[in-house]
């Protein structure tokens, strides 16, 4: 419908103004515009305005007096340490979601089969890693990682097998942080996949079943396809929480042992507020932009052509 | 209802009054008349420590009749960092911050220069050493007043029992109760032969080689004792030199003694190896020793708190400064230098350093012979040597004397122990040392 004002004199012209913001008011564009208005505000403070302000920072000298432009970026490129840290974030990210997708994939499938009845409590539980907040669950493993109290390092030696320095040396810090971030992330992954099995319409896999296909082909042909896009949603969702990790590397291990555990933020955080670097900082930290786009445009557009396709 | 008729008369008469009463209200000595104050002091470890800085600031504010109000920012998480990067940013915020080791000269160009306060405290108190002056200092401008609460010596704690029976060294005798020390033999050579005795004896030397703030003390203190800077007090790149070399083959053999998990210790690791008993010696102010008091008096009984090894270039301690600072858009610095000088009067540091079971130290000379130091126990004069009464070691700090803002790079980058770890773990000398210039160069950003 089109409002349509046609001039005549002053006095109808308001009464049809009151008429066209009441008319305005009951659209019901309107009223979810004004409904979601206190959250874009809060976006708008809380994430638009930082985000900007990093940039500004970025282009900022040490002391930040002076405009360097991309001075910053042209500098971490030619830091060892920034592309250690750009290799591990990749390590880091890519195997820690990975993992989470495949015990995801395979909690999930089991928790499909039990029985509804006792489905809620298995749900429930398999939850709490997730729920707990990772700061303080991140304590938890740090004193069974602990270099000298290592609750594993006691059962460990309880069988004869000799300690593991776990947050000691690279290798094993490496497998720490991302064993962490499996075991909180993994939860996410199973109920956002459990979702997508229970929508899955039985007939696909009674036609399946028809036509005698095994348990790996009804996998293949029925239950991956119709998961696509969860999946690559799932993922993405994931893969930038990842990326963007803080507190499991910042608790467990500050980014050693040499550095070798840092990822962008713990990096950024070094360099920008405990060495006083604040446009560093936030170029680091910045850097994770490109990565995280570009692997956001090609994951959406998978799911885009996907969703014309249907 | 009657109704009272106001004359021309009464009325001027009336607004006279009331004029002169509001014009000179002013100056009136009300209960806020000298305005607000507001305060971000460090939270300290100590449980009621807090309560004496409260104490001396309320009865000052009462007697100056200032508005005070105090934050009590804890050093967990880097808060009081955040608090400052952020007020920094703002430029708004408390009127005066309690800023660690490195932050003053990080912040120095929005700071109020506190040369008038401090010129005064040091004729009455005397010099200050010379790591306040290389951290507080920018020019001739003192970036703020150094302050008792929180500064502290990283030197060793060792335990009296395991020393004797597993090296032969008698701490006690080395550093007497009340008197100079006697500790000519105790240098880095005897350091490393006793680390062997007490690794062989099942309790080794529980000293950190992560990158927080024990470790990097600590390697700090050994590095200048071999005269081994990284990067000169000009700027200049100078790591690759005799005296690193030396350093880092002496470290490569004490950490052959430490635990094998040293280079994933925190703050916190060395002070759980002394309270559990597992060691003979860690490097720490003496939080440890009152932890243990608490909780493992039998242990607690056997700490002695002394001196750093002589090495080849002297014998340095790790002495990490606090400083309270006045920020250059506080809007009430008469009353912020009016407080700080209060809490740097002789009897104000005696009580502050009293309630923090003398961990907080004064930088000032003649402050560091206070009781507390002295009767703190079990045993008794366990803490007599902590604050270097005797001056006989030099206080320093890690990475100087690099030009603070480039010494902040490399103390928070660890990059001292990560040279240290790198070498022990097989990588060639020269290596490590290009390793190093290559980080040092960067640390070079203006």
């Amino acid at each position: 419908m089109a409002d349509v004002a046609i001039e005549r004199n002053a006095a109808p012209r308001t009464g049809r103004k009151r008429a066209s913001l009441r008319t305005a008011l009951k659209r019901k564009s309107t009223a979810a515009f004004l409904m979601t208005l206190p959250l874009i505000l809060l976006i708008l403070l809380l994430v638009i305005y930082p985000a900007f302000y990093s940039l500004h920072l970025a282009t900022l000298n040490k002391s930040m007096q002076r405009f360097i432009g991309l001075g910053n970026f042209q500098f971490l490129f030619k830091r060892e340490t920034f592309w250690l840290v750009v290799e591990q974030s990749c390590i880091f990210a890519i195997t820690a979601v990975v993992f989470k997708a495949l015990i995801g994939f395979i909690v999930a499938h089991f928790v499909h089969n039990i029985p509804a009845k006792g489905q809620r409590k298995w749900r429930g539980m398999l939850l709490v890693p997730w729920v707990i907040p990772p700061a303080m669950s991140t304590l938890a493993w740090l004193w069974l990682f602990d270099p000298s109290y290592s609750a594993f390092n006691y059962l460990l030696a309880g069988i004869g097998i000799d300690r593991i320095p776990w947050t000691g040396e690279t290798g094993w810090a490496r497998f720490s942080v991302i064993l962490v971030n499996i075991w909180f992330g993994a939860p996410f992954f199973m109920i956002m996949y459990l979702a997508s099995l229970k929508s899955v319409p039985d007939q696909l896999y009674e036609a399946a079943a028809i036509d005698g296909a095994n348990w790996w082909q009804r996998i293949w042909y029925v239950t991956l396809p119709m998961m696509r896009n969860i999946i690559a949603i799932t993922t993405l969702f994931s893969l930038i929480v990842t990326f963007a990790n803080f507190d499991i590397v910042r608790i467990l291990t500050a980014g050693g042992p040499l550095d070798r555990t840092h990822m962008f933020a713990t990096w950024a955080f070094r360099i920008g507020i405990e060495g006083g670097d604040i446009p560093l900082g936030a170029s680091v930290s910045l850097f994770m932009v490109p990565i995280l786009a570009i692997a956001a445009v090609f994951i959406l557009r998978d799911i885009n052509k996907r969703g014309n396709e249907s | 209802m009657t109704r009272k008729k106001l004359t021309r008369r009464q009325f001027i008469a009336a607004t006279a009054l009331s004029s002169a009463a509001l014009v000179t209200a002013p100056y009136v000595r009300g209960a806020h008349a000298a305005g607000k104050l507001s305060i971000g002091f460090w939270d300290h470890w100590v449980p009621g420590a807090n309560k004496a800085s409260t104490d001396i600031v309320n009865e000052w504010a009462e007697k100056e009749k200032v508005e005070v109000t105090i934050d009590y920012i804890p050093s967990q998480g880097n808060k009081n960092l955040l608090t400052i990067a952020a007020e920094a940013q703002a430029k708004s915020g408390h009127d005066i911050l309690a800023m660690p080791t490195w932050w003053p000269h990080a912040q120095a160009e929005l700071l109020e220069p506190m040369n008038d306060v401090v010129e005064g405290l040091i004729k009455q108190n005397g010099e200050v050493n010379g790591t306040v002056q290389y951290l507080g200092k920018a020019g001739n401008k003192w970036l703020g007043v150094p302050a008792c609460v929180g500064s502290q010596i990283k030197g060793p704690c060792s335990r009296i029992d395991l020393m004797k029976q597993h090296a032969g060294i008698d701490v006690q005798a080395m550093y007497p109760a009340g008197s100079a020390p006697k500790a000519d033999g105790w240098t880095t050579d005897t350091f490393l032969k006793a680390a062997e005795a007490c690794h062989k004896g099942g309790v080794p030397f529980g000293i950190g080689l992560g990158e927080t703030s024990d470790s990097v003390d600590t390697v700090g203190a050994f590095f200048l004792a071999f005269g081994a800077e990284v990067v000169d007090a000009k700027g200049n790149v100078v790591v690759k030199n005799d005296n690193v070399r030396q350093a880092l083959e002496y470290y490569k053999k004490l950490m052959a003694f430490l635990p094998s998990d040293a280079p994933s210790w925190d703050d916190g690791s060395n002070n759980r190896w002394l309270v559990s008993g597992r060691g003979a010696l860690i490097m720490n102010p003496p939080s440890a020793w009152a932890v243990a008091k608490r909780d493992a008096p039998q242990i607690a009984e056997q700490c002695w708190t002394h001196g750093f090894p002589v090495g080849p270039k002297g014998r340095f301690a790790p002495f990490l400064p606090y400083f309270w600072s006045v920020w250059s858009f506080s809007k009430n610095k008469p009353a912020a230098k009016s407080v700080l000088t209060r809490l740097s009067q002789p009897d104000a540091v005696e009580k502050m350093v009293a309630a923090s079971g003398g961990y907080d130290l004064p930088a000032f000379e003649k402050l560091t012979t206070l009781k507390t130091w002295a009767e703190e126990g079990p045993p008794k004069g366990t803490l007599y040597h902590y604050p270097n009464p005797h001056k006989h070691q030099l206080l320093s700090i890690s990475a100087s004397p690099a030009p603070p803002k480039v010494a902040q790079q490399i103390y928070t980058q660890a990059t001292l122990t990560k040279m240290c770890v790198r070498f022990y773990r097989g990588e060639p000398m020269e290596k490590t040392l290009a390793w190093a210039e290559g980080e040092l160069e960067g640390f070079m950003r203006s």
